[in-house]
């Protein structure tokens, strides 16, 4: 009894040194003098590699999710005989939730755990200390670059998610399924507005981003440098994140939803 | 260097696809500006009641948009609600003998202003008011009055008239 409350305590000590850790790196690596000359191509690297490259998983899955509410929606407005109303349905849906928080996920599976294996394979080779031999940096060299590639690239992709899901619900709504063209366009403008709306969920994504980024730098800084260790801080990366996407995007939705 | 420029220019094209994502989603989705580049002008209209209507609702001629809802007042005098409108100048050929309807999109749609054209030789500027004017149909008022001549056939004749 007595082993299982002191194995209790010594897991919830380790807990609060992991969250101080992963504080401390952060702010190490992201306070601190900015190097254009040098920092920015790293940056541009980073964006290529975790946004560019994520672009295709972000398309099919905003087409094919814009196609399937838009579906869904039509079933269920279609007993109502309001089905004009299926733009208005599909945008909210789409522009509040699903645009930021699912492109958030695929970022984390995609970019996220990539980031992780990346950095923590750099450690297991000694390649972060054989840099600090060198007197370079890795946090300003490895990390940061890589924190500030992904907080620019969650924004972006899930704009182009939001977009394209529109357009893949406008696809099956209006060629498909015959709802009227002006209809769904102005039902659509006349609901969604553009700070509670577009703003809040651009506000989301830029969270999620910051968390996600924050969560793959550290587990790819501080997991075990061996083969299982890179492989366990891998499959953390993607728990946590989505464990954490979810839970603050109800957070935030309470935030404001209450006139914030 | 070949391939950092390679590299430069494809997170460039990333950025701009994310910026025009991000003006597809304001103009398009949101409505945010006015939907024409040749222009509005503004008409107001009182009505006795606009029931659900809400700022950025359609204005309609004939089914077609041609403006949008922009501001909703109490004329504190007479308890009407002046309700300004933004009509595109495509259409500046409207009578001034016009008549505003507020209807509802299906049965349980959001309400939008539909404007009956009328034969007038004058036409409405910017500032002008549309004088006819049809209170929004409420469903509920409409249910009590069909109740209410239900269960009193008789009465329900004297009184109304």
């Amino acid at each position: 009894m007595i082993g299982f409350i002191a194995r209790l305590g010594t897991a919830g000590i380790h807990v609060c040194e992991a969250i101080g850790r992963s504080g401390w790196l952060l702010v190490r690596s992201i306070i601190r003098k900015p190097n254009f000359r040098h920092g920015f191509p790293a940056l541009i690297e980073q964006i290529y590699s975790e946004g560019v490259l994520s672009l295709v998983i972000i398309l099919v899955s905003g087409l094919f999710i814009g196609m399937v509410v838009s579906l869904q929606g039509y079933n269920v407005l279609e007993k109502f005989g309001t089905t004009p109303a299926l733009g208005q349905l599909l945008a909210l849906s789409i522009t509040r939730e699903l645009g930021p928080v699912v492109s958030a996920i695929l970022f984390a599976g995609r970019a996220g755990s990539a980031l992780t294996a990346e950095i923590g394979l750099m450690k297991a080779t000694d390649q972060l200390s054989s840099m600090e031999m060198m007197a370079v940096d890795p946090l300003h060299r490895v990390i940061a670059p890589r924190f500030w590639g992904g907080f620019f690239s969650v924004p972006i992709l899930a704009t182009i998610f939001t977009t394209i899901a529109i357009y893949g619900g406008y696809l099956v709504g209006v060629h498909w399924l015959g709802v009227d063209n002006g209809a769904f366009w102005s039902g659509m403008q006349s609901n969604v507005d553009f700070r509670i709306d577009i703003v809040n969920g651009i506000i989301k994504s830029i969270v999620f981003g910051f968390a996600i980024t924050w969560i793959a730098i550290f587990q790819g800084y501080d997991c075990v440098p061996t083969a299982e260790g890179i492989s366990r801080a891998t499959t953390r990366t993607v728990v946590y994140s989505s464990l954490v996407i979810l839970g603050l995007d109800f957070v935030l939705t309470a935030m404001m939803m209450g006139g914030w | 260097m070949g391939k950092q420029r390679y590299t430069d220019f494809i997170v460039g094209l990333f950025m701009m696809a994310g910026i025009a994502a991000f003006v597809f989603l304001a103009i398009k989705v949101s409505g945010l500006t006015t939907f024409s580049e040749s222009g509005t002008y503004r008409v107001k209209a009182a009505f006795t009641n606009i029931g659900d209507l809400k700022v950025r609702a359609p204005v309609t001629i004939a089914g077609v948009k041609i403006g949008r809802v922009t501001a909703i007042d109490l004329n504190p005098q007479d308890f009407k609600a002046v309700i300004t409108m933004e009509i595109d100048n495509a259409s500046d050929h409207i009578p001034t003998d016009s008549t505003a309807n507020i209807f509802t999109a299906g049965l349980l749609g959001a309400n939008y202003i539909s404007i009956a054209p009328g034969f007038d030789e004058t036409f409405l500027k910017n500032g002008g008011e549309i004088e006819n004017t049809n209170q929004a149909l409420i469903l509920q008022n409409l249910i009590g009055q069909l109740l209410f001549s239900l269960k009193n056939p008789d009465k329900n004749t004297k009184e109304s008239s």
